[in-house]
Formats: structure tokens, C-alpha cells, sequence
């Protein structure tokens, strides 16, 4: 069976459905954290199928290009995500997302 | 054909990983988890011919992201026990197979325009895609130049702020 545009999305849907579970029930904001890494990972499969089935031709890479943008911005989130994480632990001593509950009205 | 058998395998240890992640109790052991899947995802851009995508995927992601992540995990407590699930976790269950279910329908019902590849037209499998990726960033006219300034201030910003957030008073 060969492998075409489809089975890439399909993977990508897979992997994103997964993420999104984690992201909604972790307990633990890290291991949230970590959801939403797979959930972008995701995504930049589907981006880079399309830039290689729908649009084959090399100098048109556009869908590299975003897939590069979105590790960009994955690296600053998981950057300025952490620091978050590990200041509200010195300061709550919890990294449970149910306690964090100090904006809620 | 190589192609086909590296993404079978690519794909079902990406999901067999990313489930873990979800499922493990022991966050480190996720966290180890989550470094196989980003591998299988690199592998998964090479049965793409992208192999800039993977060589980035393999620095950024499993060198650097989850070097961040498993400091995160060993500077917080409740490692062993600390990744369980919340009470909404069989309505999540419900609502995320709901969306993987329709999202795998919509990907295999839709017929996408790929006549450009059943008519032979050029796909490069074995071109170097890295110049060309800097030509379709760099490109004058259709570039991303403001979004790759922007891109740089914004690590700049987040890198600053991250020193910031986690600076003794």
C-alpha cells in the first residue's frame, strides 16, 4: 500500500486527538506542557505533507517555512512555559493545575 | 518503497509514544517518552524528502525542547505519581474521540488535489531542500522576512523573560 497525502494527515489527526486528551486531563501542568509539544508536532506533520504532495515543486517550500516558524515559537513557549511552572512551584509549592487557582474570581 | 516502510514504522512508534506520554504515570518516564516521539516525527520528515525539517526537528526539539522539559520535571517534586488524570477525564475521553474520529473522515473523504503528483510532474526526492527553504524565506517579493524578524525578537523577549520569571527577588 503506498503511502500518500492521506495517511500523513490521518497520522497528524491521530497524534493531535492524543495531545489534546493530555492536554485537557493532566493533572501535572509539565506533563501538559508536553502534551502540547505533541500537538504541534502534529500539526507541522500535516503542514509539511501538504508543502510536499500539494505543492511538489522545490521552490516552492513555503510549508517548511511555517513548519519552521511554529518550532520557533514552540521553543519560546516551552521556554517562557517552564519559567511559569517553576516560579509558581517556589512560590505555591504545587505543580498540580487544579490548585493553581489564585486569578479565579 | 523505502519511504513507505520508514513511515509505517515512524508512525506507529510516534503514536505508541505519544500515547505513552498521556498514559504514564512516572513523568520522567514521559518525558523520556516524549523525546521517542519527537524522534519518530523526525524520522517521519525524512519519508517526507524533508530533511531540513529533521535535522531541525532533532536539534530544537529532542536536543533542546526536552532538555528544558526534563530540567522542569527534576526541579519540581511528585515525579513518581504526578501525571494522573483530572475528574474530566472520561468526557475528554468522549470529546477527543469525537475529534479524531471526524478528523480522520474529513482527511479520507476529501479528495485532495495531488493530480500534480499521479502526472509525474517534479517531485525531488533526493534534492537538498535547505537552499531552497532559504529561498522561499529570503525571497524578496513572497518571503517571510518580517515573520523571521519578528521571530528573533521574539525569543530574544522570551529568553529574557524566562531569566526574569525565574530570577531571585
Amino acid at each position: 500500500m503506498e503511502v500518500e497525502l492521506t495517511h500523513y494527515l490521518v497520522l497528524s489527526g491521530i497524534l493531535f486527538a492524543i495531545g489534546l486528551f493530555g492536554a485537557l486531563t493532566k493533572q501535572n501542568v509539565i506533563g501538559i506542557l508536553m502534551c502540547i509539544e505533541i500537538m504541534l508536532n502534529a500539526a507541522n506533520i500535516a503542514v509539511v505533507a501538504f508543502s510536499r504532495y500539494l505543492v511538489p515543486d522545490t521552490v516552492l517550500l513555503t510549508g517548511h517555512g511555517f513548519a519552521l516558524f511554529v518550532i520557533v515559537v514552540a521553543a519560546a513557549e516551552a521556554a517562557v512555559g517552564l519559567a511559569i511552572v517553576i516560579t509558581l512551584y517556589r512560590n505555591r509549592a504545587t505543580v498540580d493545575a487544579e490548585e493553581m487557582d489564585s486569578m479565579k474570581g | 518503497m523505502g519511504a513507505d516502510i520508514a513511515f509505517w514504522i515512524f508512525a506507529v512508534i510516534a503514536v505508541i509514544a505519544a500515547l505513552g506520554v498521556v498514559a504514564q504515570r512516572n513523568l520522567f518516564r514521559a518525558a523520556l517518552l516524549l523525546v521517542l516521539s519527537f524522534f519518530a516525527v523526525a524520522g517521519i520528515y525524512g519519508s517526507l524528502s524533508a530533511d531540513f525539517m529533521a535535522v531541525a526537528q532533532v536539534l530544537v526539539y529532542m536536543g533542546a525542547i526536552s532538555v528544558l522539559i526534563i530540567f522542569g520535571v527534576m526541579l519540581t517534586k511528585d515525579v513518581q505519581r504526578g501525571n494522573s488524570f483530572n475528574r474530566a477525564w472520561p468526557s475528554a475521553l468522549v470529546v477527543c474521540a469525537a475529534l479524531m474520529g471526524l478528523l480522520v473522515f474529513v482527511f479520507i473523504d476529501t479528495d485532495w488535489n495531488t493530480d500534480m503528483v499521479q502526472t509525474g510532474a517534479t517531485i525531488a526526492e533526493d534534492k537538498p531542500t535547505t537552499s531552497a527553504i532559504a529561498d522561499a524565506i529570503f525571497d524578496k517579493d513572497a518571503g517571510f522576512l518580517l515573520p523571521l524578524e519578528i521571530g528573533a525578537a521574539l525569543i530574544l523577549a522570551a529568553v529574557i523573560g524566562a531569566i526574569a520569571l525565574v530570577k531571585d527577588k
